[in-house]
């Protein structure tokens, strides 16, 4: 792929969200704009790359949706003229408000609450981020036909509810701003977990995340959870050089190599969350940033603040209950207390019938067991926890834990 | 999560089926019809597909760069494979709530396993 090709692919999908909210004022209607707005990125994707980009980008693009708008509503009209709204071909609409509140429109709009949290995260990368149904498909690895059914249901049900393309009332802005940072943080959380191998030809989720997210946090620059997530984000994107050993496998937190982590990214992060948190009201983005900024700032495993970790996974604990916060919160305690007080609280965290049976509580447990110096017991609930696990490198990781416990010592006398 | 639900078939199925009035047999092949509809308008089907009689079945051994094709399946099988969905849901209790509808549920014969996926947390 040349530079070109990749430079003209950033420009669309930076300019998809501004040229989106244009037609959407418009003709008014999101569901059919947002179809005539992806021919008309493929029809760039396509032309661009050949015949060089257009000296106004966006009046391009601007032009060739609103005629693929017109042709469709031509034939749709032609079909059934009563439903045409006169209004239809009002070109006079006021233009682009501003970048930022496009931005913030279309998120709040792909993340309406009648959607299920897949079909969110398909339309937000396709209307907000300008990626293609295919490219959506690969990084997702379902077929290209699931996620377009996935999207064009969700088109239906906006319509349905007839949202309108503006900014929810001030009482309804928080819960759909939390379910927008949601659906950021899964699309973050899928391509961070993607493992190297069959990333390949798959877009970056993880930079699509962090892209849309700081184009929010420059919207709502007072947000405290905005940038708290954002934090998390870079945070953690900062260890991603450091994650896979020669052989591709997961390397632990504790194990990886520091020097690998990316500095600038670290220092954006920790400075986002230190002035979040000097400044918002606390949440669990932040929290969960901090805790991410405790781990960036120690310069080994062990030279880790743990009682701090521990701290903030109280903090977490109130402001955002579950089971994940308590395993974690374990593993904090177990740092400074010893891992017989770890393994007295997972006893604790394990009443949880949503914990009982899952596979991390006994990679934790094993974990704990190793450092309390009881190999076999460790090893056991290794094995248990690769039995249980749906994760092909987490499998791989956890069954060659307790194949390391497996091998007998030689006797001492 | 993707999870591949399995329906296997028995003799006693067969059978059953075999002896069933052409209303019934309809009846069974319009459930398989409106599941995989309702699969592919909810966006969550990714695969489908019935298999042939294990008698058309071929075993393959390769052994030192030879290759030998025999006929069958592996062993006389009680139960064997006929067909299965490949989906992409929510959580393992829709998966069961799509398996409930497969009319080889009522035998018993319906099976969710959850597939393996490539991503992976940091431990």
């Amino acid at each position: 792929v040349s530079t070109e090709a990749v430079s003209i692919e950033h420009l669309l999908r930076e300019a998809s969200p501004r040229v989106l909210a244009a037609v959407v004022r418009r003709y008014g209607s999101f569901e059919t704009c947002e179809d005539a707005v992806q021919e008309a990125l493929l029809a760039a994707s396509a032309q661009w790359p050949r015949d060089g980009v257009p000296a106004n980008p966006e009046g391009w693009l601007i032009n060739v949706a609103s005629r693929r708008w017109i042709e469709q509503w031509r034939r749709d009209s032609a079909r059934n003229r009563r439903e045409v709204a006169a209004a239809a071909l009002d070109a006079t609409a006021p233009e682009t408000v501003s970048d930022i509140d496009d931005t913030l429109i279309l998120l709040l709009l792909c993340c309406h609450p009648a959607l299920t949290p897949p079909s969110q995260v398909a339309l937000t990368l396709r209307a907000v981020g300008g990626l293609t149904t295919a490219e959506i498909a690969r990084a997702f690895l379902v077929p290209e036909a699931t996620v377009a059914q996935r999207i064009s249901r969700a088109k239906q049900r906006i319509k349905a509810s007839a949202a309108e393309f503006e900014l929810p009332p001030p009482d309804a802005l928080p819960e759909r701003l939390d379910s927008g940072l949601h659906v950021l943080y899964l699309i973050f959380n899928e391509g961070y977990t993607a493992s190297e191998g069959p990333q390949l030809h798959r877009v970056d989720l993880t930079a699509e995340a962090i892209r849309l997210t700081r184009q929010l946090h420059a919207a709502l620059p007072d947000n405290g959870e905005v940038a708290g997530l954002l934090a998390l984000m870079l945070l953690t994107e900062a260890r991603r050089p450091a994650r896979p050993d020669a052989q591709g496998n997961q390397v632990p937190l504790a194990e990886q190599d520091r020097t690998l982590w990316d500095k600038s990214l670290i220092d954006q992060g920790v400075e986002l969350i230190t002035g979040a948190l000097s400044s918002a009201p606390l949440g669990p983005y932040q929290l969960q940033a901090a805790i991410a900024a405790v781990h960036a700032d120690a310069p080994s495993a062990e030279a880790t603040d743990w009682p701090q970790i521990l701290g903030l996974y109280n903090l977490l604990q109130q402001a955002s209950p579950g089971a994940m916060v308590d395993l974690g919160r374990a593993v904090a305690m177990a740092m400074v207390m010893g891992p017989r007080a770890g393994l007295c609280e997972l006893a604790v965290a394990e009443r949880d019938p949503a914990l009982a049976r899952h596979y991390r509580l006994n990679a934790v447990r094993a974990h704990l067991l190793e450092l309390a110096g009881e190999p076999e017991a460790a090893r056991t609930e290794y094995l248990t926890a690769a039995e249980r696990t749906t994760s092909i490198p987490e499998q791989r990781y956890l069954a060659s834990r307790a194949a390391r416990l497996g091998v007998p010592k030689p006797h001492e006398h | 999560m993707k999870y591949l639900i399995l329906i296997h078939h028995n003799q006693q199925a067969t059978e059953l089926w075999a002896s069933m009035s052409a209303e019934e047999r309809a009846e069974g092949i319009l459930a398989h019809t409106e599941l995989h509809r309702d699969l592919v308008d909810s966006g969550e089907m990714v695969a489908s597909e019935a298999l042939a009689d294990p008698s058309q079945a071929r075993r393959v051994l390769v052994s030192a760069g030879q290759t030998t094709v025999t006929d069958g399946p592996f062993a006389e099988l009680k139960e064997h494979l006929a067909g299965f969905y490949l989906v992409d849901c929510e959580s393992i209790d829709r998966a069961i709530e799509h398996a409930t509808r497969i009319p080889e549920a009522a035998f018993g014969l319906v099976e969710v396993r959850p597939v393996m996926s490539p991503n992976g947390m940091e431990m």
